[in-house]
């Protein structure tokens, strides 16, 4: 079981890096807005990994129970607030990108700087 | 057992990740975000974050999912293919990705108790709480009190997204159109004649908001609080939108309610840290609000939960109707 301890790393690794290559690749906005939200979650992943202590369980007090393992709630917090900042700045990335398609007609990268080149 | 099952559940995830990226149909690559993130929620709970699995079921596979879509109605459902650079990003990014690999070697194992961001404040909340707040879930009291300047300017992020989209989206195309007009439009009927989603649908709604409900008010007990409740109310409501129409779901709840509850719940938190300055502590002190310190706590956590469930209910319903009132190109 030692031979899992790092895979959830790894896992953050792979995920963000593919979002980041949606990034910096797709033309489309709307792929590159997909891209950074998976690149979001995945560093989700690796502060929800950091909370984890073997033994562990949801840090809600039992009354009367001792001897208790919590995981660490302090990472929980910042990431629970940020899945919803998350999703508001997304919107308002999603809305400027409708801006876009009616001002230019597209959401392709190339086009939109063609556009821009010859006007 | 478990641990199979995380690296199962990961495995999953990274095949997900993959798939969005590679697939060229944008309505599949939305879809698969929903499945994605139902799978990152499954990740956290597996990791003993029940709150923040709350959190990315209710907002990541329900409400990302629905605003994508809205969008693309809006925009175009096929991305067109660009070939150029693409070995070279794929080499930065299979280097990139070796290199974080290698950096994880000196991480802790997961679930290592001595690892140094358990060792530092952490377990002063845990202890500290049953004294000093007196409710069982610790992450909700760090949310509310220990860290609640934190959390305000969280409330006050969400709360500017929502006026940035309404200032974006409700130019002249997106003028509400008179109920004669909107009748006329594809949105304003949703699925009404589609007769299973509706009778599931009206089955379900007042289930998904009273569990949102019963989300906001057991939050110090139980999992939950107001972010997830503001989460899963809105989608009872968008729900209710997809079905029955945009035109009925906004007589249901029309728009001036949604920015009076935009702006009254943000208020509502920073009227509590005002209250707290004028008993004599200091902003978002919540130990004067009431005769006994941890009372007053309580108390202060409970109405400021209220109010993060106001604004953050109110901000996902008006973006949603933002993209959902504007006439496509």
């Amino acid at each position: 079981m030692e031979l899992f301890g790092l895979y959830n790393y790894w896992a953050f690794a792979v995920v963000l890096m593919t979002g980041f290559y949606a990034v910096i690749t797709k033309g489309n906005l709307i792929k590159k807005l997909i891209g950074l939200s998976i690149f979001q979650s995945a560093v989700f992943l690796l502060y929800i990994t950091m909370d984890k202590v073997d033994g562990g369980t949801a840090p809600i007090v039992q009354k009367g129970v001792t001897d208790q393992v919590f995981s660490n709630p302090l990472p929980q917090v910042l990431i629970l607030t940020a899945i919803v900042v998350g999703i508001s700045t997304t919107a308002l990335g999603l809305a400027i990108v409708v801006r876009i398609k009616e001002s230019y007609g597209t959401i392709e990268e190339h086009e939109i700087q063609n556009l821009d080149h010859y006007s | 057992m478990v641990i199979l099952f995380a690296v199962f559940l990961l495995t999953l995830l990274v095949l997900t990740a993959v798939a969005i990226v590679r697939t060229e149909n944008l309505f599949v690559a939305v879809m698969l975000t929903g499945i994605f993130s139902l799978l990152m929620a499954a990740n956290f709970f597996v990791l003993d974050a029940a709150d923040v699995a709350l959190t990315e079921a209710a907002i990541g596979a329900g409400i990302t999912t629905v605003l994508f879509l809205g969008a693309l109605a809006l925009t175009a459902e096929h991305e067109k293919s660009v070939s150029a650079g693409r070995w070279l990003s794929m080499g930065v990014v299979v280097v990139t990705t070796l290199i974080l690999v290698y950096a994880t070697f000196d991480k802790p194992r997961l679930g290592d108790p001595e690892a140094p961001v358990h060792l530092h404040v952490a377990p002063w909340y845990l202890e500290e709480t049953p004294e000093l707040i007196g409710i069982p879930n610790v992450v909700t009291a760090i949310l509310g009190s220990f860290r609640g300047y934190d959390t305000l300017g969280e409330l006050f992020v969400i709360f500017t997204a929502c006026i940035g989209v309404l200032f974006l989206l409700s130019g002249p195309r997106g003028q509400h159109l008179p109920p004669d007009d909107m009748a006329l439009s594809s949105t304003a009927h949703g699925l009404r004649h589609h007769l299973i989603p509706k009778v599931v649908g009206r089955l379900l709604i007042p289930f998904i908001v009273l569990f949102g409900f019963y989300v906001q008010f057991h939050g110090e007990y139980g999992p939950g609080g107001g972010f997830q409740a503001g989460a899963i109310v809105a989608a009872g409501i968008i729900l209710y939108a997809l079905l029955e129409g945009e035109a009925q779901a906004l007589k249901a709840v029309p728009r001036s309610v949604l920015m009076g509850m935009v702006i009254g719940g943000a208020m509502l938190y920073g009227a509590v840290g005002i209250a707290g300055i004028a008993l004599g502590g200091n902003f978002l002190d919540y130990s004067v609000l009431a005769d006994n310190p941890v009372k007053g706590q309580q108390f202060g956590i409970l109405v400021i939960e209220l109010g993060v469930g106001i604004t953050v209910c109110g901000a996902l319903l008006s973006i949603f109707h933002a993209f959902a009132a504007r006439e496509p190109v």
